[in-house]
């Protein structure tokens, strides 16, 4: 079992209480300060919170923003919303994924560098296409803007 | 700090005027996901920058979004005694030439949008005159405010302070009129009065069916127990919604002061503002104005001195689109995973921790303080028959002018699409206009002239929904909208009843083997069986209205299912392998 950081954990779990309704908040905090919901990192909150380690995976499966698996440095978010499927948001996922030599149903790089994850909705229709890096949105994506957008990621 | 009376309210309001419009230079810069996603944290850089570099006294302010999506981004330039003026498409290397006309005492007028010599005050009752007497030749060119044809049909109640004011000072919140409603229904209306002047106005629930508000507010009122809670439903997760990220972004007091009041209502002591995930921005403007309002007493003890007590928290989820379902979001919060549960019991008698609970979509609550100032007469003057007020939409895919607009009710598709819309970019012809999101359907051309309300949009068997408004062109292929609504519809299936779970996921392979050529002709009425069935067998609404688009788009484009197994071609050139282009390319 790989060590983790258990006094992080505790500040979290101490900012919204033991309680089963703090759950998700926890878990969300949790996902944003390791990129991930690591199984150990699971196992711990469970015992901390007294809920079953059951509950806490169901949570992190349903939820879309939770993550089992590590993600890489950068997380990309392609909108999948209405608006930009009309305005081919489909060829942005298709060019990312050439770009950054993804197969088929692979989601982070080689070393780490990016994921790409189809979202839905993220509230920026009038921009369509829409894709989120990190915190960062950029909106009238094509396939050929996208290289462009991706060289500012790269160089960090 | 604590405002306990009109006077001091008064006084806060005479803050934000000098902040809103402080006799000085002041730039406004749009500065909401829609603007940010172009650039306008550059721009503002920039305009400090060069003010800076030039000595200029002025100041730069982040504002939310006007709507004017087209043109981002967008800012505004007061300067003392001229017409405010809006610019358009501005980018950091056209900065220099604006700040140096300003500092002219002029304007750059290649780039100007329109300019605006009175605003008028929704709330606070008058207008905000820019200028008085004759208007400088220099500002006589561009137009003004209400003859820009995206604005002219629009009617602003809901997004009355949308990038007017600075989304995160509770003092220019006041300066347009802000709780000066709450201090009103909190100091000289009972409960019920409140109660009964929302009815009166005839205000329907802005997402799902339309339920009336006042009417569900009652039935909380009424419900027995002591413990009640009131919660704001930020989670609609439906494809193609702007426009609640956009209002929460550029004006969270609008929401708060409408869930205050709503509170005082039903008898709610504590509530909760659920936003979707990956609002970042929105929920940190919202946290800001929970701790203004509490800093001013808006919030918790005593509030007004009128001795409500009210206290509210924001959770924030974690991305799934059946947490819009009230049952499901009730889930939500108390922190497990948001499975829909069968009503009745309605959340009105048995709620959040089995409590009677109120949940008010974001835009519902927005109109709360209009009625309450305005009162129920003149709120249920606007609009048509049965659907009063205003509805905001998203209006975007084909269209020349995307953006965020409010309309009255009862006004048509052409008007938004064309008039404000400003048609379908290089003059292609309107194939469809979606409506509803998942929950709706696509509404074809020859019904354009439809008005805009509750009822006249479920005939043609789309929804009002939350209002996102996406139109198409003829490049868009009818059976591929569906395919992407039922995958949508099948990735977001909680799974907890049969008919969404297995039902939806049958339907999505039916319509994927048509729009890969392998459809068979028994596929259409299969479908429609389909769908009848899940419709009556769901669990939750999101279950019982998913087969709502295809339902619709066999109704009017039947044609092109048929095309597509038939012919086994795609008229719009989209489903592979069969995509087909037409003739002579």
């Amino acid at each position: 079992m790989e060590s983790f950081d258990q006094s992080a954990i505790d500040l979290i779990i101490g900012k919204y209480g033991k309680r089963e309704e703090s759950l998700i908040s926890i878990l969300r905090d949790i996902q944003s300060q390791f990129g991930c919901l690591p199984k150990e990192v699971l196992q711990y909150v469970s015992q901390k919170v007294d809920l079953p380690l059951s509950k806490i995976f169901c949570i992190a499966t349903f939820y879309s923003s939770f993550s089992l698996e590590p993600r890489g440095k950068n997380l990309i978010s392609v909108c999948q919303g209405t608006a930009c499927h009309v305005k081919n948001g489909e060829q942005v996922v298709n060019k990312l994924a050439h770009e950054l030599k993804l197969s088929a149903g692979e989601k982070t790089t080689a070393d780490r560098a990016f994921s790409v994850e189809k979202v839905r909705c993220i509230g920026c229709c009038s921009m369509a296409s829409a894709v989120r890096i990190n915190q960062d949105t950029y909106g009238q994506v094509t396939r050929n803007s996208v290289d462009k957008i991706l060289k500012k990621y790269r160089k960090t | 700090m604590k405002v306990s009376n009109r006077k001091d309210l008064e006084k806060l309001k005479r803050e934000g005027m000098a902040s809103l419009f402080p006799g000085t230079i002041k730039i406004m810069v749009g500065m909401a996901t829609c603007c940010l996603a172009k650039g306008s944290d550059r721009v503002m850089n920039a305009l400090e920058n060069e003010i800076k570099k030039r000595g200029l006294k002025a100041s730069v302010v982040p504002v939310g979004c006007i709507g004017l999506c087209y043109k981002e981004p967008t800012i505004e330039v007061i300067q003392p005694g001229k017409p405010k003026v809006t610019y358009g498409e501005i980018t950091p290397d056209k900065v220099p030439q604006i700040v140096e006309a300003i500092a002219q005492g002029g304007v750059k007028r290649e780039w100007v949008l329109y300019r605006t010599d009175r605003e008028k005050l929704l709330l606070n009752g008058g207008a905000h005159a820019y200028c008085s007497g004759k208007i400088s030749v220099l500002f006589k060119g561009p137009h003004e405010y209400s003859d820009i044809p995206f604005f002219k049909k629009q009617l602003k109640i809901v997004l009355r302070n949308s990038g007017y004011i600075n989304p995160e000072s509770i003092e220019e919140y006041v300066a347009r009129g802000g709780y000066f409603s709450l201090l009103k229904a909190l100091t000289k209306m009972k409960p019920e009065e409140v109660i009964s002047e929302v009815t009166r106005a005839g205000l329907r629930g802005r997402s799902g069916g339309g339920f009336p508000t006042g009417v569900k507010w009652l039935s909380c009122s009424k419900a027995e127990g002591k413990k009640k809670y009131i919660i704001c439903n930020i989670s609609e997760g439906d494809p193609g919604i702007g426009m609640h990220k956009s209002l929460l972004e550029s004006d969270p007091h609008s929401i708060l002061e409408g869930l205050i009041i709503g509170a005082y209502a039903i008898g709610a002591k504590e509530g909760y503002i659920y936003i979707s995930s990956g609002y970042a921005l929105g929920v940190k403007r919202m946290e800001k104005a929970i701790k203004g309002a509490k800093i001013y007493g808006f919030l918790g003890k005593n509030i007004l001195n009128s001795g409500f007590d009210f206290t509210v928290k924001v959770k924030e989820g974690g991305g799934a689109y059946v947490c819009g379902e009230e049952t499901a979001l009730i889930k939500s919060i108390e922190g497990e995973w948001g499975e829909p549960r069968q009503r009745p019991p309605y959340p009105a008698e048995s709620g959040l921790w089995g409590k009677p609970t109120v949940i008010n979509n974001v835009e519902t609550l927005a109109n709360i303080p209009v009625i309450i100032t305005r009162g129920a007469r003149w709120f249920s003057s606007i609009g048509s028959e049965k659907s009063k007020g205003t509805k905001v939409f998203s209006l975007v895919g084909e269209v020349n002018r995307v953006g965020l607009i409010e309309v009255p009710m009862g006004i048509t598709l052409k008007e938004i699409i064309y008039d404000i819309g400003g048609g379908i970019p290089k003059g292609k012809a309107l194939k469809a206009v979606q409506a509803g999101g998942p929950a709706g359907g696509c509404i074809p051309k020859k019904l354009i002239n439809l008005p805009v309300d509750y009822e006249s949009l479920a005939q043609v068997g789309s929804a009002m929904s939350s209002g996102g408004l996406i139109v198409m062109d003829g490049k868009t292929c009818m059976v591929d909208v569906n395919k992407y609504f039922l995958s949508f519809l099948e990735g977001e299936s909680c799974g907890k009843c049969t008919p969404c779970r297995v039902g939806v996921r049958r339907m999505r392979e039916i319509i994927t083997d048509i729009c890969e050529g392998k459809g068979k002709r028994e596929d259409v009425p299969l479908l429609e069986r389909m769908a009848r069935l899940i419709k009556e067998g769901a669990l939750c609404n999101l279950g019982k209205t998913a087969p709502n688009p295809i339902l619709a788009s066999l109704r009017y484009f039947r044609d092109e299912y048929l095309v597509h197994i038939r012919d086994r071609k795609c008229p719009a050139g989209v489903c592979r392998p069969i995509r087909t282009r037409s003739i002579g390319k």
